[in-house]
């Protein structure tokens, strides 16, 4: 993770569920290339086709509501997203984005400073979003040490593994 | 009574102080908690990869872990078989004893609750968000990702922050025709799908107590739609005499403190309750069935089954209004029971011949059309009639299908009617 996130901007709106995510008719793919063709086909159908890497998503409230399912954080990581911010997020959604290193970043207020295809920074450790088109910023509390600490190690797969490596070598945890 | 800066401490506070070795916690605290049972469903496929990339050699408790496959039963696609595939292999790797396979098939949830998974005091995380019916139990139930279950079979704890706690007291008693469902729907519609999120909800009160664990599992179940991390009722008679027999490893029974301090409490009376039903396209939108009901909106389906409301309990309270009834024309009425006890239960009572008699079809166990990826999809311009949980664009197949969402009762009396119907109508 960067201190700093830099992106195009893709907007949605309140309540985007993980059926408008990934519908359940995709959740037998475990290839993320294949699953990522298929991301927001129901809530931004422009999406998959024109996304590119280091575009940023800008939600409303309660984004990734409904089903635990890791399909929509992983689409969104395979098509290379940056950032995900929304309003408020779901708290499976949340923690399963953090899990694989996504970032992830509550700012209430966020969604009426963006229009789509604007330009964004995020500033994780400050705590704040710019719209760079206007100006216009919204602060945020930062993460808690230990989440950006698992986004800095790559996600929870890199932070277990130097877990049970330094537990293999008699280390302390 | 503990304290907690001086106040007592809610039931959710207790299981993670427990869980976590504390004395007491206090909500936004982070803790890191034991896990007493894991499961996983189809997603748990997805747990694979990361745990032996994580570096992982073996499953923390083998003893722990049940796997049960749910979604697609048996295999309807290549896809779904590979899933399976992964998960049969990863079990007789890992020598994980309790995998529910096609043959000994239910939902993840109702396998977990009538084997007595889940006890009193547990700390129990699944690859699904509907985990929290567990909370029926008086313990913390929460869905997590496949990723996240990896550290779990990993390691046998994960990190969580502690959660506030909404208090729902019910008091009152329950109108003829008005069930669990009916209630939930009603809580719902006045705490939203996000008035809980990453909170826990505690219900409680006479009319909560007056309840059986079925009742319980389903309020628990839909507590997922308000957003909240778990949702628990604190275990009393009714819970231990359903895990007398039952009960997997030892309890531990706890009880929120009378003091216990709750960010918010929800009253509510049932005794003027109605049949409720969520209208498309949100759990939330919620409204007195009989009101809907005067719209005479047309269904195309209807469907009896899911987590929420397809036990034994269900299936009769359906069969009761079915009995002496035949499916409108042009209505698919798909029946599907919770789990193969349940299946054969319904066989013994005579229950599978009613409904087919009456036109309607019998699946087995699975969580069918809830979830649109394997049966019963509808056509966009089509509406259904379910006792499942979600209603959101696309739960069903197409984003334009429309979900009523109600209980048993109603799903069966809307099936007779062929337009969403009050059950209390239906005529004997």
């Amino acid at each position: 993770m960067q201190d700093v996130i830099e992106g195009r901007v893709w907007t949605l709106g309140e309540d985007v569920d993980t059926d408008g995510i990934i519908g359940g008719k995709y959740l037998t793919i475990i290839d993320p290339d294949e699953l990522k063709k298929h991301v927001f086909e129901i809530a931004l159908p422009a999406f998959a086709k024109g996304a590119r890497a280091g575009d940023i998503i800008v939600a409303g409230g309660n984004f990734g509501c409904g089903s635990s399912r890791e399909h929509a954080p992983q689409a969104l990581r395979a098509i290379g997203v940056g950032a995900v911010v929304a309003d408020s997020f779901a708290r499976i959604f949340f923690r399963n984005s953090i899990n694989l290193g996504l970032p992830t970043v509550e700012a209430a207020g966020v969604r009426a400073i963006f229009e789509n295809g604007d330009p964004a920074r995020i500033a994780m450790r400050e705590g704040n979003v710019t719209n760079v088109r206007t100006g216009a910023t919204v602060r945020f509390p930062p993460l808690p040490h230990h989440l950006l600490e698992l986004l800095e190690v790559g996600g929870l797969v890199p932070k277990v593994r130097q877990e049970l490596e330094a537990r293999e070598r008699g280390a302390p945890a | 009574m503990s304290t907690n800066n001086g106040h007592g401490a809610t039931l959710a506070e207790k299981i993670l102080a427990r869980a976590s070795g504390l004395e007491h916690v206090v909500p936004g605290q982070i803790v890191e908690g034991r896990v007493d049972l894991a499961m996983m469903h189809e997603q748990g496929a997805q747990t694979v990869g990361p745990f032996h990339e994580m570096g992982a050699k073996a499953v923390w408790d083998p003893e722990r872990v049940v796997i049960a496959i749910d979604h697609w039963v048996p295999a309807s696609s290549e896809g779904a078989a590979v899933l399976h595939r992964i998960l049969r292999k990863f079990a007789a790797e890992q020598s994980l004893p309790h995998f529910y396979d096609v043959g000994n098939h239910g939902i993840c949830h109702q396998i977990l609750a009538e084997n007595g998974w889940v006890v009193p005091g547990d700390l129990a995380v699944g690859t699904d968000s509907h985990t929290n019916m567990l909370g029926a139990m008086g313990a913390v139930a929460a869905g997590i990702g496949p990723t996240e279950m990896a550290a779990v079979l990993a390691l046998g704890r994960l990190w969580l922050k502690v959660p506030p706690t909404i208090r729902v007291n019910v008091r009152g008693t329950m109108g003829p025709g008005v069930v669990a469902k009916d209630l939930v729907l009603r809580i719902l519609g006045e705490i939203k799908t996000t008035g809980a999120t990453y909170k826990s909800v505690e219900y409680g009160g006479s009319a909560i107590s007056a309840m059986s664990m079925p009742e319980r599992f389903t309020i628990c179940n839909m507590t997922t739609e308000m957003g909240a991390k778990c949702g628990m009722v604190a275990p009393d008679q009714t819970t231990y005499e359903y895990l007398e027999k039952i009960a997997k490893h030892a309890m531990h029974p706890l009880q929120p403190d009378a003091d216990a301090r709750y960010e918010r409490v929800v009253d509510v009376d049932v005794s003027r309750l109605e049949p409720m039903v969520a209208c498309p396209y949100s759990p939330d939108n919620v409204r007195p069935l009989p009101e809907v009901a005067r719209e005479h909106v047309k269904v195309d389906q209807a469907f009896l089954g899911s987590c929420t409301n397809a036990r034994i309990e269900d299936l009769r309270e359906g069969a009761a209004l079915m009995r002496g009834h035949k499916v409108h024309a042009g209505v698919r009425f798909i029946v599907s029971p919770a789990s193969t006890p349940i299946y054969q239960q319904a066989l013994r009572e005579g229950l599978i011949d009613l409904f087919t008699e009456a036109g309607a079809v019998f699946t087995n166990s699975s969580c069918s059309a809830c979830f649109g990826g394997n049966m019963g999809i509808i056509a966009p311009d089509e509406v259904c009639a379910s006792s499942s949980n979600r209603n959101f664009p696309g739960r069903m197949g197409p984003k334009e299908g429309r979900i009523y969402l109600m209980s048993p009762a109603a799903v069966v009396a809307s099936a007779i009617k062929g337009e969403i119907a009050d059950p209390r109508e239906v005529p004997a």
